[in-house]
């Protein structure tokens, strides 16, 4: 890969499905580092940024969004075929996002309650992600995504390598950081053990809980954690409201919220 | 290091205390000490006596850490928090080298240039948490090769343990044989006393420096029969740790009872969070990340705290060897009380107790060595 950017810069293009358009924003808000990304890789396709669009094929395509419409589950398979590498970006992406709530609920209802005209609204029952739909080479978690990682899975293409993402539990990070664990010393009921790592320890260093923006880290154990909090004296239903975030339906966090709810 | 027989000893006065930290200053050294911060008692600059936690109580059980305040003045009258020694002398991410392609050719040159630290004096220690560094200092400085991230770091270290008088709730220091009065390894050992409106410390030296930073503090009362006293101070300690580990035997019995089903039961509880073996003063595990630059032209190795519990760490070609969460507990309880003891002759667990207070489900591992005991 190295040699080839001597002769052509690889090209990169920027989808969006359901979602909030925060995690591709990540690439803009790359400031200090967008001018060294933009010198060995192509922007070619990146509405956001630019109306200058440049045909594919496209070397990496980064997808951000969830698949909610009968279009988009079509326009997924566009995307998949222009691209060499398809990564996903953020929790929609990877794990059907917050619109996944709908996922435990009938969609139709919510419609017919929301709009006016409900018959011009055409949407899927469940939002899915993109993983359910197409091959995906690599999924960066997050809602929204770490700058830092997006720039590392670039790096990482760019010099044939693998890139540094973690999959442990956000823990590691907040002992890294030296920052007392808050569901020790407080009793703050905490996803960070069995939350993926990424956002380095966000949010237990401003004294709160982790709400699991990363989804489940390798060999999530929610049900030893969910046991430990319903002996602690919470709820089964603050349970399910603890998994039911961004990353909802990401299978070990639906399977625990699930588990709660009846 | 020297062997710290009491040689010379003194009395301080409360209102004498910062005699000792200003000793600590005219020597050029930066003073790290207990504070409360974040509702914890952790380790980090301390330029008073002020601010030490005065009057904090910390109360520890199975994953429940508390700090309490009290009317009485006390300055160390807590025991280990989630820190120690180790996230100075081993930090937690370290760029370890830089190394840089050289115009068209593909040669590297390794930049592995360590920077020297300040030299730190540390007061208020825990006897468990010296013998951790006696450990530490096996495994990083001890064998064949020296790691010189520690090396640069351990040197000149002025370490004040202070001997504890009070157990903390997950303690078990006293069946480690590793408290609750330090032995050796250190350059002055206090013992606070606080009685009857008299606030004072028991200060003995453990090195030539030691007792010469001794000789120039004021020096209180008559310190004959006090050094008596403190004594019954630690077996008051002794007797109210209410964890213990049964060692004898223990590393034959834990390599032949592999496949005891209690592993089975933990694996089950376990959450392999890691957080166990990153407040552990003795783990000493780390990973590499190679950092490119962009262009590909320059690359930083970087090193970072790792641990047992996560699947990573077993990654070997076609995969991770630890898939289950019960052999990743197994392989760290294991190590602690048996193979380390083939390794380095010592056990690997000090009795501090950190992994037990800090387990976010309050794993408690003297708990499990009694079921795997049987």
């Amino acid at each position: 890969m190295a040699k080839s950017k001597k002769q052509r810069k690889p090209k990169l293009a920027v989808w969006k499905f359901a979602s909030c358009d925060g995690c591709q924003l990540s690439l803009l808000d790359c400031e200090d580092e967008l001018l060294g990304v933009a010198k060995h890789i192509e922007i070619a396709n990146f509405a956001e940024a630019s109306r200058a669009i440049s045909k594919g094929p496209y070397d990496i395509s980064l997808v951000e969004g969830s698949i909610t419409t009968p279009h988009d589950a079509e326009r997924i398979h566009q995307v998949r075929r222009q691209s060499k590498i398809l990564i996903t970006i953020g929790a929609c992406a990877t794990a059907g996002g917050i619109q996944a709530l709908r996922n435990f609920k009938d969609a139709k209802q919510f419609v017919s309650m929301v709009y006016a005209n409900p018959k011009y609204i055409e949407t899927l029952n469940k939002s899915t992600p993109i993983a359910d739909h197409v091959f995906v080479d690599f999924e960066l978690r997050g809602c929204p995504i770490n700058k830092y990682h997006l720039l590392e899975v670039i790096n990482a293409y760019l010099n044939g390598r693998k890139p540094n993402i973690p999959t442990y539990a956000v823990c590691v990070e907040c002992k890294r950081r030296f920052v007392p664990c808050v569901a020790v010393t407080q009793a703050i009921p905490c996803l960070g053990p069995v939350t993926q790592a990424g956002c380095n320890a966000l949010c237990p260093s401003y004294n709160r809980g982790c709400f699991g923006c990363y989804g489940p880290k390798e060999t999530p154990n929610t049900s030893a954690l969910s046991s430990y909090l319903l002996a602690q004296g919470r709820s089964r239903e603050e349970l399910v409201h603890l998994f039911r975030n961004f990353n909802a339906y990401s299978e070990a966090f639906r399977k625990e919220s699930e588990a709660h709810e009846k | 290091m020297k062997e710290g027989k009491t040689v010379n000893a003194c009395l301080l006065e409360r209102k004498h205390f910062d005699t000792l930290l200003d000793a600590l200053k005219v020597r050029g050294y930066k003073i790290i000490g207990p504070i409360v911060k974040d509702n914890a008692i952790v380790l980090e600059p301390v330029e008073s006596v002020t601010q030490l936690p005065i009057g904090w109580v910390d109360e520890q059980s199975n994953g429940v850490y508390r700090l309490r305040k009290t009317d009485t003045p006390t300055l160390f009258n807590f025991t280990v928090g989630p820190h120690s020694l180790k996230q100075y002398l081993f930090p937690s991410v370290q760029k370890i080298f830089m190394t840089q392609r050289q115009g068209k050719s593909t040669e590297s040159t390794v930049d592995e240039k360590v920077e020297r630290k300040k030299k730190y004096a540390f007061i208020g220690l825990r006897p468990c948490e010296l013998a951790a560094l006696h450990i530490h200092d096996m495994v990083f400085i001890g064998g064949m090769y020296s790691d010189p991230v520690y090396q640069v770091r351990r040197k000149d270290l002025f370490l004040i343990v202070v001997n504890c008088t009070r157990a903390g709730g997950t303690c078990f220091c006293a069946s480690m044989k590793t408290g609750p009065r330090a032995e050796r390894g250190y350059d002055i050992a206090i013992t606070e006393v606080y009685e009857k409106n008299q606030h004072y410390f028991i200060l003995e030296g453990g090195s030539d420096r030691g007792m010469s930073l001794l000789k120039e503090l004021k020096q209180g009362k008559e310190i004959d029969g006090r050094v008596q006293k403190v004594q019954e101070l630690y077996t008051k300690a002794v007797q109210e740790m209410g964890k213990a580990v049964e060692t004898s035997k223990l590393k034959d019995i834990l390599a032949q009872q592999l496949e005891h089903p209690e592993y089975d039961n933990v694996g089950n509880r376990c959450l392999s969070c890691a957080n166990c073996t990153l407040v552990c003063p003795t783990c000493f595990c780390s990973t590499v990340e190679d950092v490119t630059e962009l262009s590909g032209a320059s690359a930083d190795r970087i090193r970072k705290w790792d641990s047992c519990f996560t699947l990573d760490f077993s990654y070997i070609h076609g995969g991770p060897v630890r898939l289950s969460v019960k052999s990743r507990y197994r392989q760290w309880l294991v190590h602690k009380f048996s193979t380390w003891i083939d390794q380095f002759g010592t056990f690997g667990c000090v009795g501090c107790g950190r992994c037990i207070t800090w387990c976010p489900v309050g794993i408690d591992i003297t708990e499990e060595i009694v079921k795997i005991r049987g």
